[in-house]
């Protein structure tokens, strides 16, 4: 049996004549959550929109539960559910009788629909306006029935695109909680986001993607000690950086750090522990790459 | 854990197409305005053409019997004119996407909005006869006349509905599917619908009596008032049944380009 729920191979997607997606690899084991960061345009959409069956790859091949996503569509479909970057529901209807319609889509009976359509609307907070059609829903609203429409049924993987863009601090915890509900039950969630923070929290593996390829990946922790934990910065004494060192922020850590380096620095060293922000780091990393590519 | 079974369910095909003809039926008893309109506008042409240009078109006051089948016809034209713009706004939305990566059959979405506009229509032709009626219109078909010239409707109505949700899926957005769709609208003014053809000029003539309209109108007309049908029926039948297979393969292959092309 194949551990991984997902799995791409230099996967290659062009749009005319710009490369979105350059050679992306990457494994997402069964029952864990997996968050891609990139900037806008990086391309998430487009590897969710191949892993998803709706557009096809140029190049490289995308296995999800062992199934081919483009020769093996339908045992792909039926393996998935997809939560996209903008709310996919029907506005004419109202929250309830979308959430019904799914249901019957996925083969419930009428009373399983009915059931599970007020189950659904409880989670999401959505029991007063579930009369309402959707067209006068609030924002956030529209997706919070977007989300429970995918989670209509159990799929074995949840593709969710920046889930929480446009949700309220409130709907935000509750959705994370949500996810992390789901991963108990055993589902593999593959999501994109734009919040390193959100990452953190859900992700038992996280990957940037930049330049149409995945350029750094590992767990919240080594990722955070890249980007997120306290920098031991060294400098010399006409105050350039000589050597930058992530730390977790830790005493401990930033001791055993200052141990092991404090013998071999020269006398004048200076240290400066800072905080790089999330961003800075993020940024770094993702313009680096882009320049490579660029040139290549 | 055993929830989580790929394969574990999915909708009949029956089950998919009672749910999306449900949803079409929804949006269109919710589109109040188009549909007041489909039915409305018949029902004022028809008085238009009975009561002010009937006595100049035809002083014997006759008229409104030959002109029943080509309100029919305008009506159904007119209503199954929406199927491009509500086939073209759900290409739009995001929902199709969603539709598209469930293990159904999505074309469903199509089909679900060309019964809707079949029975859209239905109601509408019904209305237009109704009216028709009290207007003076005195139909000398027995009950196997009217089956056949329902029969004929209903295969008009499919035809057009499929061409409109052809032109809704390879148009990219709902305004110019309209915008489509209207052009369309002007072969049953060129047909015999509203004057015999022999009145036309000759250039004038050649169109109308070698487009699709005017065979069904006139088999429509001779099944319902008992003039001559002839080999108009064949001509009906075969200009709709080519019509439609053709909005049919078009209709599907803008379907799956539209889902691989991106
Ligand atoms: N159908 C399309 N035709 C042409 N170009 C496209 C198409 N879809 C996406 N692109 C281009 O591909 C690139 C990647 O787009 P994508 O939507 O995957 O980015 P993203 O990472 O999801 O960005 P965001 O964070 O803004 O959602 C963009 O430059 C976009 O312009
Ligand atoms: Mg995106």
């Amino acid at each position: 049996m194949n551990a991984c729920a997902i799995e791409v191979t230099g996967l290659r997607k062009s749009f005319g004549k710009r490369t979105v997606l350059n050679g992306l690899s990457l494994s997402v084991a069964k029952g864990t959550i997996f968050a891609l960061l990139g900037p806008n345009g990086a391309g998430k959409t487009t590897l969710i929109h191949i892993l998803s069956t709706l557009s096809d790859p140029d190049d490289g091949a995308a296995r999800i539960e062992g199934y081919d996503v483009v020769s093996s569509r339908t045992a792909v479909r039926r393996s998935i559910s997809l939560t996209g970057q903008f709310a996919a529901v029907d506005e004419v209807l109202t929250g309830r009788e979308n959430l019904t319609m799914m249901c019957r889509l996925c083969g419930l009976s009428r009373g399983e629909a009915r059931m599970r359509t007020a189950e659904l609307l409880k989670r999401f907070a959505l029991e007063e306006a579930a009369d309402r059609r959707v067209k006068a829903y609030s924002g956030g609203m529209r997706r919070r029935l977007d989300l429970a429409v995918s989670l209509v049924v159990s799929r074995p993987v949840l593709f969710l695109d920046e889930p929480t863009t446009g949700l309220d601090t409130v709907s935000r915890r509750a959705l994370w909680d949500t996810i992390l509900g789901l991963k108990e039950q055993g589902i593999t969630i593959f999501l994109t986001t734009q919040y390193l923070e959100e990452a953190d929290q859900l992700a038992d593996e996280i990957a940037v993607l930049s330049g149409g390829r995945i350029v750094a990946t590992g767990t919240a922790e080594t990722l955070k000690a890249q980007v997120g934990g306290e920098v031991v910065e060294l400098r010399n004494r006409q105050d350039e950086v000589i050597r930058t060192i992530p730390t977790s922020g830790s005493v401990h850590d930033i001791r055993q750090t200052l141990n092991e380096i404090a013998s071999s620095c020269p006398p004048d060293t200076r240290m400066v522990i800072r905080k790089p922000s999330m961003d800075d780091v993020f940024l770094a990393l993702t313009t680096v790459e882009q320049k490579e590519v660029s040139h290549a | 854990m055993n929830k989580l079974q790929p394969n574990a369910k999915s909708a009949s095909f029956a089950a998919t197409n009672a749910v999306f003809i449900g949803r079409s039926i929804r949006h269109s008893l919710r589109n109040v305005e188009s549909l007041l309109m489909a039915i409305l506008l018949p029902v004022m042409l028809m008085l238009m053409f009975t009561y002010v240009f009937g006595g100049a078109i035809d002083p014997s006051g006759d008229y409104v019997n030959y002109v029943v089948p080509g309100i029919i016809l305008l009506c159904a034209g007119f209503g199954s004119s929406s199927t491009a713009v509500d086939v073209a706004t759900d290409m739009t939305n995001g929902i199709i996407d969603r539709f598209r990566t469930m293990p159904i059959r999505s074309l469903g979405v199509i089909t679900g909005h060309v019964a809707a506009s079949l029975a859209r229509n239905l109601l509408a032709t019904g209305i237009v006869i109704g009216v028709a009626l009290l207007v003076g219109f005195r139909p000398a078909a027995g009950t196997l006349e009217w089956l056949g010239a329902l029969g004929v409707i209903v295969l008009f109505i499919l035809t057009f509905t499929w061409l409109f949700a052809a032109i809704g899926l390879v148009t990219g957005s709902p305004s110019s599917a309209g915008g489509y769709g209207f052009v369309l609208l002007f072969l049953p003014y060129l047909s015999s619908a509203f004057v015999p053809t022999s009145t036309m000029p000759a250039w004038l003539q050649g169109v109308a009596n070698h487009q699709p309209i005017t065979p069904v109108i006139e088999t429509i007309r001779g099944l319902l008032t008992g003039t001559p049908v002839k080999e108009h029926v064949w001509w009906a039948i075969g200009w709709c049944a080519a019509i439609l297979v053709i909005a049919l393969v078009w209709s599907m292959l803008a379907f799956r380009r539209r889902g691989s092309g991106r």
